[in-house]
């Protein structure tokens, strides 16, 4: 809306309203937007459900809300935190920033983009809209079998989670596809591999994961699905022989890759953040391709350490304890050149300093305590206690959210056309640094004095009061300074100073285009000749900041058409999944007549699309 | 996820400049999508493996599996891989009687084998071996099903291309067209020539 409404030249386009234009956009920057807005929602949703768990721990013996309500609220404040907030805040940096690092005008396949959106969209209402009829999952992030049967949950609360990650699952995967296309075979010329921007590299790495983690997730929630509502057995214990182990190994052979999966573009972003910060280029860059490569193959091959506490005998502990101690190295490298970065350099205290140093500082201890669940002796003692809960806490709130908290300040500017206001910015940090320390430094204490994760209540006398008081006072701190940045963005929105093209000094090519960028990214197609190419520019031009670079018009520029398609294809996938919980209950052909329209309307809306074309120039 | 490969162009299409690893898009697509899917496959594969002697309440492998039925599906499955090499070729050639005859003959196999299972399914059923009647039954079902599905999908995006072949649309500049569906297609194909020994021969010779 911003682009348009800035933009001269786009009144040549076809009017069309504006709702109908946000339906059917294949631009990759406003599917970003819609990404980042609706994640951002979800979070707000996730973060409540957090609050309102810390209330109830607050003091011992408290009822506030009931056990059952409190099994939905830990379950679904992971499940969103995790596949609605998490991964689709990074979809949103992915989506507008992965084409303007390598100089593209768009993704490789623009309405398979759209169509990730929606599909994550749907999946998210579908999960959420379990809230409403009282019916939230309940049965752990997870999912473990056996309580996740039929048996043990009789409510259509686990077929939400299940079809709903379905669901998830399907825009996780068209994205892989798109993003691991577009970055190898869209880049500019002269962008070979070794002179990307290393948050490009660290999409990369994290779509490979996806795209290896995610379709054994799949299976595993379908094989979940048949237990459920098939008659299956896969996961249950009877005289068929099914065994829950299966979903344990099954769950965490995609687990492991997917908290990978959260962390990679947070490295990604810091990666980005430190140098322009420090004034010098990325210290040891090679170093930080092959470290992040190397932790998602070793991600691969760690997944049991999530099950010590199975009696998997000692050879399967003493390898997957190694194979996790290994990790340590890699992440080492990756640390010690983001204070190599920093070493020496000129530092320029901005807010996406501060959330990018608090990310170092926050992921070390989260790494540490992440060394001492390697051990499996000792992970006996930590296993299903609030040291666990503080340990990765500690990496996805200190390592993800620090981080893109840090992007979301860093590239404000290059989405809106405004700059966040610095002050409050500042005051969100210090608000989100105390407040997450005294909300999760106290959990390793009171976990290791025994307890137990996902507890409704707890007696007093055990020792546990005080730090969970802390804890709670340290959540609603969290809340606080979240709220200074929803301050600072509706401040923003309405009087903030606009953005030049380059407010930081960038390295990188989205700083050489407008604030926000014109619908068609590059006028001219950019050309690449080493790493950090606007730096290389600058550097060329004996400048320290180029010129603001014009409005251009897009005259004979192809760009690829608005399509209703993707939109109903998600809806087709919706419906589907839709179709297979209603019919639940009942034996015979497995899908009732709403599975049948579902598939029906996927596989009509796909064959539309498929000859629909695909652009038009913007002239007419 | 298929429609991936359907999207029958790409934003970088009409670039003067070609993609920086100098293969369409839509290819490396489908490449990566294959990629994907064998992870897909080794969890249906594995769980198969370890639940295939899991009937001790129903039939087992040896009462229901008719080798001689699955062996000759087999066979036109792998003929239709070959087949579709020609199809391609005669697309390639801009030569259309080829590129039809070839691409039928494509379909026609796709519907063999879709044909074949959904008879063996029904024999299944009449022998008492239902989807949920043991674990050996759930899984067989459920990975065979899947691969099944693969196939019925490769054959409804074959038979549309059939149509355009018919109608004239896929000229020489727009074998890659058909060139994508092949190599899923191939993909289906091997997946099942893991799946024929694995599934069936394995489980017939087992103890």
């Amino acid at each position: 809306m911003a682009t348009a409404a800035l933009d001269p030249a786009h009144a040549t386009s076809p009017k069309r309203s504006v709702l109908v234009d946000w339906l059917t956009t294949v631009d990759h920057k406003k599917i970003g937007i819609l990404y980042g807005a609706s994640a951002f929602i979800f979070f707000l949703i996730g973060g409540l459900e957090a609050e309102v768990i810390r209330l109830q721990l607050m003091k011992p013996d408290t009822h506030l809300v009931s056990p059952e309500f409190y099994n939905q609220l830990f379950t679904m404040h992971g499940t969103t935190m995790i596949f609605l907030a998490v991964m689709p805040i990074s979809a949103m940096f992915f989506n507008f920033f992965v084409p303007l690092l390598i100089g593209a005008r768009d993704v490789a396949f623009p309405r398979l983009n759209a169509m990730s959106f929606w599909v994550f969209l749907l999946g998210g209402l579908f999960i959420n809209a379990s809230l409403l009829m009282n019916a939230a999952p309940n049965g752990g992030w997870f999912g473990y079998a056996p309580l996740s049967s039929r048996q043990y949950s009789p409510g259509v609360n686990m077929d939400f989670w299940a079809l709903g990650l379905q669901i998830l699952g399907i825009a996780s995967l068209a994205a892989g596809v798109n993003f691991f296309t577009t970055i190898l075979n869209m880049r500019a010329p002269g962008m070979t591999l070794m002179r990307m921007p290393m948050f490009v590299w660290s999409v990369l790495v994290t779509q490979v994961l996806v795209l290896l983690s995610f379709p054994v997730i799949t299976i595993a929630l379908v094989m979940l699905t048949a237990d459920r509502n098939f008659h299956a057995s896969f996961f249950s214990y009877n005289v068929a022989g099914g065994d829950p182990m299966l979903w344990q190994h099954l769950f965490w052979v995609f687990g492991h890759p997917e908290v990978y999966i959260l962390i990679m573009p947070a490295f990604g972003i810091v990666s980005e953040i430190l140098p322009v910060f420090s004034r010098k280029p990325l210290f040891g860059y090679s170093a930080m391709v092959f470290s992040m490569a190397f932790i998602a193959f070793l991600g691969f091959g760690v997944w049991s350490h999530h099950m010590f506490a199975t009696g998997m005998g000692p050879l399967a502990d003493s390898f997957f304890s190694l194979m996790t101690m290994l990790i340590a190295i890699p992440t080492g490298v990756k640390i010690f050149n983001w204070i190599g970065t920093l070493w020496g350099g000129s530092l320029q205290f901005k807010t996406p300093l501060y959330f990018a140093l608090g990310f170092i500082a926050m992921f070390i201890m989260g790494g540490l305590s992440g060394v001492m669940h390697a051990v499996a002796p000792a992970d006996l003692q930590q296993t299903d206690s609030y040291f666990v809960v503080a340990h990765f806490h500690y990496v996805l709130f200190g390592g993800s959210i620090f981080s893109l908290t840090a992007g979301a300040y860093y590239w404000w500017p290059k989405m809106f056309g405004r700059m966040l206001d610095e002050g409050l910015g500042k005051v969100h940090f210090w608000l989100m640094l105390i407040g997450f320390n005294l909300t999760f430094f106290p959990m390793h204490f009171v976990g290791l004095l025994g307890m137990p994760r996902r507890i409704y209540t707890y007696p007093s006398g055990l020792g546990f009061d005080g730090y969970n008081m802390a804890s709670t006072i340290g959540a609603l701190t969290l809340g606080v300074g979240f709220l200074v940045f929803i301050y600072n963005v509706i401040r923003t929105w309405r009087t903030g100073a606009h953005a030049p093209a380059d407010p930081w000094g960038g390295a990188t090519l989205e700083w050489a285009i407008p604030s926000p960028p014109q619908e068609w990214n590059f006028a001219v197609e950019p050309t690449v000749s080493e790493k950090d190419a606007l730096w290389a520019m600058k550097r060329a031009a004996g400048v320290k900041v180029l010129p603001e670079p014009p409005l251009v018009s897009g005259k004979g520029i192809h760009l690829p058409s608005p399509s209703w398609w993707p939109l109903f294809t998600s809806f087709g996938i919706l419906i589907f999944m839709v179709g297979i919980m209603v019919k639940g209950e009942t034996h015979g052909f497995p899908f009732g007549p709403i599975s049948v329209f579902g598939v029906l309307l996927t596989a009509f809306s796909i064959f539309k699309w498929s000859y629909q074309p695909v652009d038009h120039p913007t002239s007419h | 996820m298929t429609a991936a490969v359907l999207d029958h162009d790409s934003a970088d299409a009409h670039e003067e400049h070609p993609t920086s690893l100098r293969i369409d898009s839509r290819k490396l697509a489908i490449w990566t999508f294959i990629g994907s899917e064998c992870l897909f496959f080794a969890a249906l594969i594995t769980t198969f493996v370890i639940y295939r002697n899991s009937h001790a309440t129903g039939p087992g492998p040896k009462d229901v599996f008719e080798v001689p039925l699955v062996t000759a599906g087999t066979a036109v499955l792998l003929f239709s891989s070959f087949f579709v090499v020609m199809a391609l070729n005669g697309a390639q050639e801009g030569n259309r009687k080829k590129l039809l005859l070839w691409l039928s003959l494509t379909v026609l196999c796709g519907c063999f084998f879709v044909g074949m299972q959904v008879y063996e399914f029904t024999g299944f059923m009449h022998k008492g071996m239902g989807y949920s009647t043991n674990l050996f039954a759930t899984s067989f079902f459920t990975l065979t099903g899947f691969h099944g599905t693969h196939v019925a999908i490769g054959t409804l995006w074959l038979g549309t291309l059939l149509k355009d072949a018919y109608k004239g649309r896929i000229p020489p500049n727009k074998a890659l067209n058909l060139e994508i569906a092949a190599l899923y297609w191939h993909f289906v194909d091997v997946v099942w020539i893991i799946i024929f020994p694995v599934v069936y021969l394995m489980s017939l010779f087992a103890k």
